[in-house]
């Protein structure tokens, strides 16, 4: 992965977390491996975009790398410094670096609070400045997501919902964050809607020099937003890649089915040319070997005892035994 | 607020409710001018026993002769004072006590409300008597023990509420942001959950003075002269059914009270805790 256009600012390596199942009186029966030996990297200035089915892992990722969840096994670096690894405690300082925006940001204020003292509050909690400078800081941020200072003094239910996003998104930025991570920005949004609200994205992301880790289903949005691509599958990567490099040449089984099973304009059918057959199988108990094997269209046995390692070929890797056999 | 004022006004038992416990402060507050006879709390008068309600003794004599209206007046006192503090000290202990154990997932929580079931096991008043029984009789004792029964009820309700509260994304958001504990249960839970809190005590106020009526019934409250509405219904029992107003008399203070509280903790579950809705 030489080819990154920023010097490196998150590292995820072999991180792995997994959930126990518990049975009858909390014993435990079995593991769930949501996230398992996943490692990427994400440049500065970069928007990487994590991509597969409900399930597959994404969320896991995403609340793993906040501290949320703490890692089983793996770690992960920022700017070269550890930030999460099992037993470490997060500290106070990262948060501050590392964001989390909500499927829906508004969600994130507290519905009997003003919007002016939600947005102290992460300056309360992470500096020591006085009041007068938090809120110099605020009305900055405030006219930068572009809400009116007047509704400061509004509580969250007097605001329209689009609002509601920006002033959740502004209580992210006040913080002065490096890297935000999106979980599903834009679902349940109708198209206009998420037009103007990637817009914003993307301004913002360009303002304040953000870094953007884009969890999404919608591969529309992916592609339009992400310079890079992960794709997941039952808690591992299958492909990673640019966005423009993996749309255009899909190396793996899965991405393949993936990207077929989204509707394109002038395009064929989906329902002719889908592929992928019945659910992903239960996380708690994944097949052996290579895990999309019992629904992949090229599978042979060899997938069920070699579990494959990404292949890299020109900064796209995928994890498949057969992606380099051409008649595929 | 004026809109919640509003509708406060509107809900004509809430009214009644605020009406019953306006009148049961006045009386506790102003009894020393309010009672025809304020020295009958602890003198009597054996000539005038046992007397029917009259111009000079508006709800009868009792069995000392002394005025029972007098002497209502001044329970009022015990029974608001009572209640108060039992409650209040219930909820000091089982507010806390929720509201970690339903905020944190470890084994400190689960020992918490297996304490509180323990206690919930078994019906509060029959804890509270054997309680009181132990301690002797003294208002200090009735108040200890209705404390110590009563605030696992608080713990209960404060730990669901919190744990529901645990899902709300401004509560995870809050934590991720790195908000201290303390910070997320004072600042964000507590207000959000303040609601049923406020209802559950009003409600829970008449419930107490009930408990506390029974445990002064049964001789477990203070001891005679000390005008307990309980204790008062007690003692009227040997004179019975012809001196009926003797247990009469507390019966209605007992009874209007208790109403006062429930209709005004439903009126305010109304305007409060608009989830809960009660069904009419």
């Amino acid at each position: 992965m030489s080819d990154l256009p920023a010097p490196t600012l998150l590292e995820v390596d072999r991180l792995g977390r997994h959930f126990p199942v518990r049975g009858f009186l909390n014993r435990r029966v079995g593991t769930l491996r949501a996230l398992d030996d996943v490692s990427f990297a994400v440049g500065e200035g970069e928007v990487l975009g994590i991509v597969g089915e409900s399930g597959c892992g994404k969320s896991t990722l995403g609340k793993t790398l906040m501290g949320i969840h703490e890692p089983t096994s793996g770690e992960v670096r920022l700017r070269g410094e550890r930030i999460a690894a099992p037993g470490q405690k997060r500290a106070a300082a990262v948060r501050a670096k590392l964001q989390y925006v909500y499927q829906d940001p508004g969600a994130s204020l507290d519905p009997r609070w003003t919007l002016r003292r939600s947005l102290h509050e992460p300056l309360i909690i992470h500096t020591d400045w006085s009041r007068a400078k938090r809120e110099e800081h605020v009305q900055a941020i405030v006219s930068a997501v572009g809400l009116p200072q007047a509704h400061l003094d509004l509580y969250p239910h007097e605001i329209s919902g689009g609002q509601q996003r920006r002033v959740g998104l502004a209580r992210i930025l006040v913080l002065g964050p490096q890297l935000i991570i999106f979980d599903e920005p834009t679902s349940g949004l109708d198209v206009s809607v998420q037009a103007t609200v990637l817009a914003l994205f993307r301004d913002l992301r360009e303002e304040f020099g953000l870094t953007y880790l884009f969890i999404s289903h919608d591969l529309a949005v992916v592609r339009s937003i992400c310079n890079r691509i992960v794709v997941m599958y039952l808690g591992r990567i299958v492909e990673i890649g640019d966005t423009a490099e993996v749309f255009r040449a899909p190396r793996h089984p899965y991405t393949r089915s993936l990207l077929a099973a989204a509707p394109r304009i002038g395009g064929p059918r989906v329902t002719e040319s889908f592929t992928l057959q019945g659910e992903p199988p239960d996380p708690s108990n994944v097949p052996s070997g290579c895990r999309f094997r019992t629904r992949c269209p090229l599978a042979i046995d060899k997938c069920a005892t070699i579990e494959p390692a990404i292949d890299f070929e020109g900064g796209h890797g995928v994890a498949c035994l057969r992606w380099r056999e051409d008649a595929l | 607020m004026p809109a919640l004022l509003k509708r406060f006004a509107r809900d004509k038992a809430a009214l009644l409710g605020a009406g019953l416990l306006g009148l049961l402060v006045i009386a506790a507050i102003f009894a020393p001018w309010l009672a025809p006879h304020p020295g009958d709390v602890a003198d009597f008068h054996i000539e005038r026993r046992l007397q029917a309600p009259a111009a000079a003794a508006l709800f009868g004599t009792d069995r000392m002769g002394s005025d029972i209206f007098s002497r209502l007046l001044f329970g009022a006192r015990i029974t608001l004072m009572l209640a108060a503090i039992a409650v209040g000290s219930a909820l000091v202990i089982g507010v806390p006590i929720g509201l970690v154990a339903g905020y944190y997932k470890n084994w400190v929580s689960d020992a918490l409300m297996r304490i509180a079931e323990i206690f919930l096991a078994v019906p509060q008043i029959v804890l509270a008597i054997a309680i009181a029984q132990t301690l002797g009789p003294s208002i200090e004792n009735v108040i200890l023990a209705l404390s110590l029964t009563y605030w696992p009820f608080w713990a209960r309700l404060v730990y669901a509420e919190t744990r529901s509260m645990r899902n709300e994304v401004f509560i995870e958001s809050a934590v991720a942001l790195g908000a201290s504990p303390w910070r997320v249960i004072v600042l964000h839970i507590l207000p959000n959950i303040a609601s049923p809190i406020i209802v559950r005590t009003s409600i829970g106020m008449g419930a107490t003075i009930l408990t506390a009526a029974t445990l002064g019934f049964l001789g477990l409250g203070a001891p005679p002269p000390t005008p307990e509405w309980g204790r008062m219904i007690a003692e009227s029992r040997e004179y019975l059914p012809e001196a009926w107003w003797y247990a009469l008399a507390p019966g209605i203070a007992i009874f209007l009270t208790v109403l006062g509280f429930n209709l005004f903790g439903d009126g305010l579950r109304d305007i409060l805790d608009p989830r809960t809705r009660r069904s009419v």
